[in-house]
């Protein structure tokens, strides 16, 4: 059984029909990826994985459990944690202060240490700015800081709603080496791109949304490949 | 008495009154910042704390202190009913139901309360001995020595909620950004519960307070005292805590120097002409960001 399975999903957004009909799965261990266009229904997608957003009809299977309509805290609470789109850290917060709410589910004080420590390890850069107010911070620390802050909840799957955004091609690289990583030591990653080259290039399997509607999905590498996807998202 | 020590007689009343807007205004700004709604009901939670306490202190034969806690918990509990009750089912509704709304709660507390124990005021017991010091030639009375401590220990608990606890943390976070906090495992309904019942606990404690330092209390004693506060919030920044305290000193000290120096009969004119400069001058307040905002 899949870790996550979306059956068929309808969500709107008062008369509009965002998503139309979506069915999609995420094993254990695996990146999967969702490419396409904007407005195609991405961060729709995952804001109802995430609780954010309530599905009209259809199920979110989590690890067994249907968890469509359950309210967004308590999602965390089963595993599943979101770096929203646009980072939305808290900017008037320090850094530290940002990473413990990230932990806000937990009560085990030596472990959230641990952890603070692990993404520390992973983004020296916020160790350095650990009092420096979170607003303060350049768009690329910013998007390791709500990387840092999604990790502190120790989510089994991580959904990452476009973390290339607006940052320079190195820190892309850097960025996407990061998911790897993170994805190496046993977290599962659900991630939403326009940087459809780069997300294809690390993910196991892939989908394709338009309008609203999975045109295509397969490997990630087949799909890199093919005639259509070529045209229509890696330009050329 | 010559004019610097009157200035500084008069810079001791402001203050105390000061402590009291700042303790009310600190409500409306934490509300506000979490829900975005001007809380016109928050004066007569006021008023409501301090007929409790006055009951505690009269019927329950209680000393100053125990009364005081007293209303402020039971405060705190009408503030979370009336979030309850009141604004929770209208969340996703647009903000103007929801101060119509509130409108409509304070016309219920003023009349309510007004029902249950009459429009005449009431005359709060001498709860504290009734003397003064005299500190270098400046009287400060027992009751406004009173009003400072209380109101210093309260805001330092505050301040230690906010900034140290997981659920200040929560409630900042929420405040900034709801639905980010949600991600974080905040339930917001929770957090705008707890904001409801601190704010009005605050407001609670200044009811007593005013009661003890006016000796009078009446059912429509939260009107002006609320609009004052509210003042005092926006002067600071709607939705800054410590603007909030500032702003409430600032207005306190403000009308007290205008009925010293001037009138008092313009006291409660000195608070309006403060607002029209705010929104004038700068909205968003003096620790506010300018920001585009809409207050
Ligand atoms: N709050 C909203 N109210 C109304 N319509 C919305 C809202 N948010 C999104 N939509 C609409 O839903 C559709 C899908 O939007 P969504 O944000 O999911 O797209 P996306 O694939 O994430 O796009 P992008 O790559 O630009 O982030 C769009 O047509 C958008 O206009
Ligand atoms: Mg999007």
């Amino acid at each position: 059984m899949a870790m996550l399975e979306v059956k068929d999903i309808n969500v709107y957004y008062g008369a509009i029909h965002a998503i139309k009909g979506i069915s999609l799965s995420v094993e254990e261990g695996e990146i999967v990826t969702l490419i396409g266009a904007n407005g195609a229904g991405k961060s729709t997608t995952l804001r109802t994985i995430s609780g954010l957003l309530k599905p009209k009809t259809g199920a979110i299977n989590f690890l067994g459990k249907n968890i469509a309509g359950m309210p967004a805290h308590k999602i965390v609470r089963e595993g599943i944690s979101q770096v929203p789109e646009g980072r939305r850290i808290f900017a008037e917060m320090t850094v530290l202060e940002n990473l413990e709410l990230g932990a806000f589910t937990r009560n085990d004080k030596d472990e959230i240490k641990k952890d603070l420590e692990m993404v520390f390890g992973r983004f020296p850069r916020l160790k350095e700015r650990i009092t420096q107010l979170a607003g303060t911070l350049s768009g690329g620390e910013q998007q390791m800081l709500a990387m840092g802050r999604a990790l502190m909840s120790r989510p089994k799957l991580l959904l990452l709603d476009e973390p290339s955004m607006g940052l320079a091609p190195l820190l892309i690289r850097e960025i996407f080496s990061i998911i790897v990583d993170i994805n190496k030591t046993g977290t599962t990653v659900l991630l939403v791109e326009q940087n459809a080259n780069m997300a294809l290039s690390i993910a196991n399997r892939a989908y394709v949304l338009e309008t609203g509607r999975i045109t295509l999905s397969g490997d990630a590498k087949e799909l890199a490949a093919s005639e259509d996807v070529r045209k229509a998202y890696l330009g050329g | 008495m010559d004019f610097a020590h009157q200035l500084v007689q008069q810079l001791i009343n402001g203050v105390s009154l000061g402590s009291i807007y700042a303790l009310i205004a600190l409500g409306y700004t934490m509300i506000y910042g979490i829900i975005k709604l001007i809380n016109f009901a928050h004066g007569d939670v006021y008023m409501v704390g301090a007929y409790i306490g006055f009951a505690a202190v009269t019927i329950g034969n209680m000393p100053i202190f125990p009364a005081l806690l007293i209303s402020m918990a039971l405060t705190a509990v009408l503030g979370m009913l009336v979030e309850r009750i009141a604004y929770k089912p209208l969340r996703h509704a647009p903000r103007i139901s929801l101060l119509i709304t509130a409108i409509g709660v304070s016309f219920f507390l003023e009349y309510t309360s007004m029902y249950f124990v009459t429009p005449t005021p009431r005359t709060f017991p001498e709860v504290i001995p009734n003397i003064s010091f005299d500190i270098g030639g400046f009287i400060v009375n027992g009751q406004q020595l009173m009003i400072f401590g209380i109101t210093i220990i309260l805001m330092a608990l505050l301040t230690y909620i906010v900034q140290k606890t997981k659920l200040g943390k929560a409630m900042r976070a929420a405040s900034f950004d709801t639905e980010t906090a949600q991600l974080m495992g905040v339930d917001s309904d929770k957090v705008i519960s707890m904001t409801f019942c601190i704010g009005s606990a605050l407001a609670a404690a200044a009811g007593v307070l005013v009661g003890v330092y006016y000796n009078t209390i009446d059912p429509l004693m939260g009107i002006m005292p609320g609009v004052k506060a509210f003042v005092a919030a926006v002067l600071g920044g709607i939705g800054i805590l410590p603007g909030a305290v500032v702003g409430g000193i600032v207005l306190g000290v403000v009308e007290a120097l205008v009925s010293g120096f001037i009138s008092s009969t313009f006291r409660d004119a000195a608070a309006f002409a403060i607002l029209i400069l705010v929104l004038l001058i700068k909205p968003s307040g003096l620790f506010g960001k300018n920001t585009n905002e809409k207050v």
